[in-house]
């Protein structure tokens, strides 16, 4: 039996350790905030944060969260209301959306590390983050608007 | 509109009056409100419109029904109903917001609610074409101001005046004479028992009091479910006992299966069944390729479950299939005559008679969608009776193609809308909705199919591959006196009907026969081409390989005349006129002519704005160049600048952009600005790295690895959009795709002006290395 804790509430798994944490949090947890963009660690669609660093959850097993927090999209903020959050909300920066959660989660995970990135250190660290809508410019602009006050 | 000469308008005509007398309750049931506008017969639109669409000749065309759009409940909640798909271009929020602004609707008391899949009942749904706001702007003021007028009848019999003199004024009917006021919630059950007032004799708002239209100021309504995980896409759906299924699929497009051992996928944990699906031979529109599924407690324990298949395929007749050995055969037919299609002057002559020709051989190879949710959908299929969950963007086509998969009538199928994680034309094939209700229909529960990165990139519906050969002659002055343009591409028709070897009408009318310039002898000719794989429609489709071609050989007549990108382009638009091309039925996006002509004014305009707002002909330090490019699509007008800079080594980055538009009359600029700076970086992508190839009848990309796109580190600095303000008369057009087309070759001019390279294949890969 694996023990981890997802959102501040303790969830067991007895089936196989080696799922990845992905399928763990959507179809076992019911958690699909995260989602499924590529399977191999190229998209970040699947982003969640364990302990304070973004991991890929698609390549992540719920064995290696054993004992660990994981924080996901739905645990970010009780309401919402993350300053990643609200400057996403305030530059309009989602198109269909679907990248965005897990946009958000490395954000927050590069602003607990460096709370005043430069604008290549946003480019380099959010690079791992498809959004095949385009929606760079203004995710550029929302975390740069999240590090200095919204 | 006229519905009367158009047999699919009138099937569905014929539908609308049986709905309509077992309907009522179904309305009310499906608004989820009580206390509404239920009543009477559904009005169909009707010629009412200040300007034509195609709108009418689309499949079961509009229906213009307050009481199919609208709800008010009595605590004054406006319910409205979106019956387009959202994936990414702001539909869901655009059309209700038409109507509240028509209606005096407060939006921050409005609810949004997603239509299934009922052509009968809403109108057409297929989202695509970039039609919506095009063919639905109207329709939706109407049915805004037509609740309004119902709101304000029954608020002038209660205080027993005359109806003219109260007004709907946010979210309240206002009596400015006695100063009484009722909100709209109050006369909710009293407006549904007003009779729907005539089309023809609505009074729409004066644009010049409209609150939300064309001001840009409110967010889309999935904003903050999007940005906290709620939001509900088809990926995200889960019913009670429902299974996870993925699907191996033959590799080779009209490959079969021959044999399969499925012991070592029963093995892994958490798989609880292995099963055939029914496939379809090739071609058959968007039928399942058949295959082998895994049925589990999750997703992941089916992908593991499928990798441990044993499976044996017969690939069938395009097992040959090998992308650089077509591609020679796609030069050699551009280099011979071919069908023609367009023919104005003798360009035959002429080329012979010209001073210089100049010739340039383009080529763009398969592209694919991937869009960021790959295909997925949930069905529960029980006896006769279907339900599906999917991110599509035809629900009518899809309810329409479960029942004739599953052999039940289409009244009997539910198709649920969920947001699309991202669609481009992919998402309007619904073989991923028709795979989960077999599936469902075999297990007896409800189940989800999930496709993978891999099957997505494998098994999809392509865009097609093509080699544009265009020949300019010029005469000594340096005019261009002569243009032939070869074609030669696999046709979407092909993936509907074997045998396909031509284009259809609506690729060759994306920016081959329609090319706009002012040359006197054009020759458009269409060679032949065979498929060997599934082509489908991509975000803004043929316009890509022609826009890329036409705009490109702009640049190399530049080049070749030592003339300025722009003034060459602006000399080849020439006059302002309507350009009235020698082809027989003109392809115009389904519009008609007269309301879309291919307008040469706007077309130059959007040059110009650009030119001036980008500050076309700045200095540019070494290495860094401009390249512009226009391109009018989906009867929108667009121009791009762009600057590139390439390093020493090769390495290629895009300073910045600069979009000008003109889609006429427009609700959301926001949207639009959002939309066009998407289209760049899809653009950029396709540029840089878009190529899928096959071999041995097989894709070779997987990934992301290897079918790359742009990310946030190469993509533009800044992009810049202008939108032209057209007048209030001036029909809405397209924005979700024609921003697509001219970005590449824009980029390419400026590649050609930062290094004098000239790439004419796409992508431009490891070429500036060389
Ligand atoms: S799904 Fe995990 S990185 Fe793409
Ligand atoms: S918003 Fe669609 S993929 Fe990013």
């Amino acid at each position: 039996m694996i023990k981890v804790k997802i959102n501040g509430q303790e969830q067991s798994w007895d089936g196989d350790p080696d799922l990845p944490l992905l399928w763990f949090l959507r179809d076992e947890a019911g958690l699909t905030g995260t989602k499924y963009g590529c399977g191999q660690a190229l998209c970040g669609s699947c982003t969640v944060i364990v302990d304070k660093q973004a991991v890929r959850a698609c390549i992540t097993s719920v064995n290696d969260v054993a004992g660990r927090e994981v924080t996901t999209i739905e645990g970010l903020h009780p309401n919402g209301d993350h300053p990643v959050q609200k400057a996403w909300r305030q530059v309009n920066v989602p198109q269909c959306g679907f990248c965005q959660a897990g946009q958000i989660m490395q954000a927050a995970a590069l602003l607990m590390e460096n709370p005043k990135p430069s604008h290549d250190q946003i480019r380099e660290a959010m690079s791992g983050n498809i959004c095949r809508c385009g929606c760079y410019q203004r995710i550029e602009n929302a975390v740069h608007l999240a590090s200095t006050g919204v | 509109m006229n519905f009367i000469d158009n047999p699919r308008k009138l099937r569905g005509f014929e539908r609308q009056i049986k709905v309509e007398k077992i309907s009522r309750r179904s309305i009310l049931k499906g608004l989820g409100v009580t206390g509404g506008f239920v009543l009477a017969a559904p009005v169909i639109s009707r010629q009412a419109l200040a300007y034509e669409t195609g709108a009418g000749k689309m499949p079961h065309g509009v229906v213009v029904d307050p009481r199919v759009f609208v709800s008010v409940a009595p605590d004054g909640i406006v319910t409205i109903i979106g019956h387009r798909s959202e994936m990414g271009t702001g539909v869901r929020t655009s059309l209700p917001l038409i109507v509240a602004e028509e209606m005096e609707a407060d939006w921050s008391r409005v609810k949004v609610q997603q239509a299934h899949g009922d052509e009968v009942k809403f109108g057409n749904q297929d989202t695509d074409g970039s039609r919506s706001t095009r063919h639905y702007l109207m329709p939706m003021r109407q049915i805004g101001a037509s609740a309004r007028t119902m709101l304000e009848q029954a608020a002038a019999k209660r205080w027993g005046v005359p109806a003219t003199e109260v007004k709907a004024v946010n979210h309240e009917v206002v009596h400015s004479a006695s100063g009484r006021k009722l909100g709209f919630g109050e006369l909710a059950a009293d407006a549904a028992k007003e009779s729907v007032p005539s089309i023809e004799g609505l009074k729409l708002k004066n644009p010049k009091d409209f609150r939300y239209l064309g001001k840009g100021q409110v967010g889309i309504v999935d904003l903050h479910d999007i940005t906290t995980g709620k939001a509900l896409y088809g990926a995200d759906v889960r019913l009670p006992g429902m299974k996870y299924a993925v699907i191996a699929r033959p590799p080779v497009t009209g490959g079969k299966l021959v044999s399969f051992e499925p012991d070592a996928a029963l093995k892994v944990p958490g798989v609880e069944k292995v099963m055939q699906v029914r496939g379809w031979p090739w071609p058959s529109k968007f039928q399942p390729l058949g295959g082998v599924a895994v049925i589990a407690r999750n997703t992941g324990a089916a992908i593991k479950g499928r990798d441990a298949l044993k499976l044996v395929w017969d690939d069938g007749p395009n097992g040959k299939y090998d992308s650089v050995a077509y591609r020679k055969e796609l030069e050699e037919a551009s280099r011979k005559p071919g069908l023609v299609l367009r023919n104005e002057g003798d360009a035959d002559a002429a080329l012979k008679g010209a001073d210089k020709v100049i010739v340039g051989e383009y080529y763009i190879p398969h592209l694919a969608h991937v869009a960021m949710e790959p295909p997925v959908a949930v069905a529960d299929v029980k006896g006769d009776k279907a339900e599906i969950w999917a991110p599509v963007q035809s629900p009518g086509g899809t309810r329409e193609d479960v029942a004739k998969t599953l052999g039940i009538p289409v009244g009997n199928v539910t198709v649920n809308v969920t947001l699309l994680g991202g669609g481009f034309g992919r998402k309007s094939k619904c073989d991923f909705a028709l795979e989960a209700a077999l599936l469902s229909k075999e297990l007896g529960a409800p189940v989800k199919v999930q496709w993978t990165r891999e099957d997505d990139i494998h098994n999809g519906f392509l865009h097609t591959v093509s080699v544009e050969r265009i020949e300019a002659g010029l005469d000594k002055s340096g005019k261009v006196v002569a243009w032939r343009h070869r074609s030669v591409a696999p046709s979407i028709a092909s993936t509907f009907a074997a045998g396909t070897v031509h284009q259809a009408p609506f690729e060759v009318g994306m920016g081959l026969v329609d090319m706009p310039f002012e040359i006197a002898n054009i020759s458009c000719e269409n060679p032949e081409a065979a498929a060997h794989t599934r082509i489908g429609w991509f975000r803004s489709v043929s316009n890509i390989p022609r826009a890329f071609a036409v705009q490109s050989m702009v640049g190399e007549i530049a080049q070749a005349t030592g003339r300025d990108q722009k003034d060459m382009l602006l000399e080849l638009i020439g006059s302002p006129r309507m350009v009235k091309p020698n082809v027989k039925d003109l392809w115009n996006y389904g519009e008609p002519y007269d309301s879309y002509p291919i307008d040469t004014a706007r077309l130059r305009k959007v040059v110009e704005l650009v030119a001036e707002k980008g500050e076309w002909g700045r200095k540019m330090p070494k290495g860094h160049g401009l390249g512009i490019a226009v391109h009018r699509s989906f009867v929108s007008y667009i121009a791009n600048i762009v600057e590139v800079a390439v390093d020493d080594k090769g390495k290629l980055t895009v300073p910045r952009v600069d979009t000008a538009i003109d889609c006429g009359t427009y609700v959301n600029p926001e949207r639009i600005a959002s939309q066009m700076e998407g289209a760049v970086i899809m653009g950029l992508s396709l540029a840089k790295y878009g190529e899928i190839t096959f071999k041995d009848g097989k894709v070779q990309q997987k990934n992301f690895d290897d079918f790359q796109v742009v990310r946030m580190d190469d993509s533009p600095v800044v992009t810049n959009v202008y939108i032209v303000p057209a007048g209030p008369d001036t029909p809405p057009s397209g924005v979700g795709e024609p921003g697509v087309p001219p970005f590449a070759p824009a980029l390419i001019n400026a590649i050609f002006a930062a290094t004098g390279k000239r790439i004419r294949a796409l992508p431009i890969g490891k070429q500036l290395e060389a």
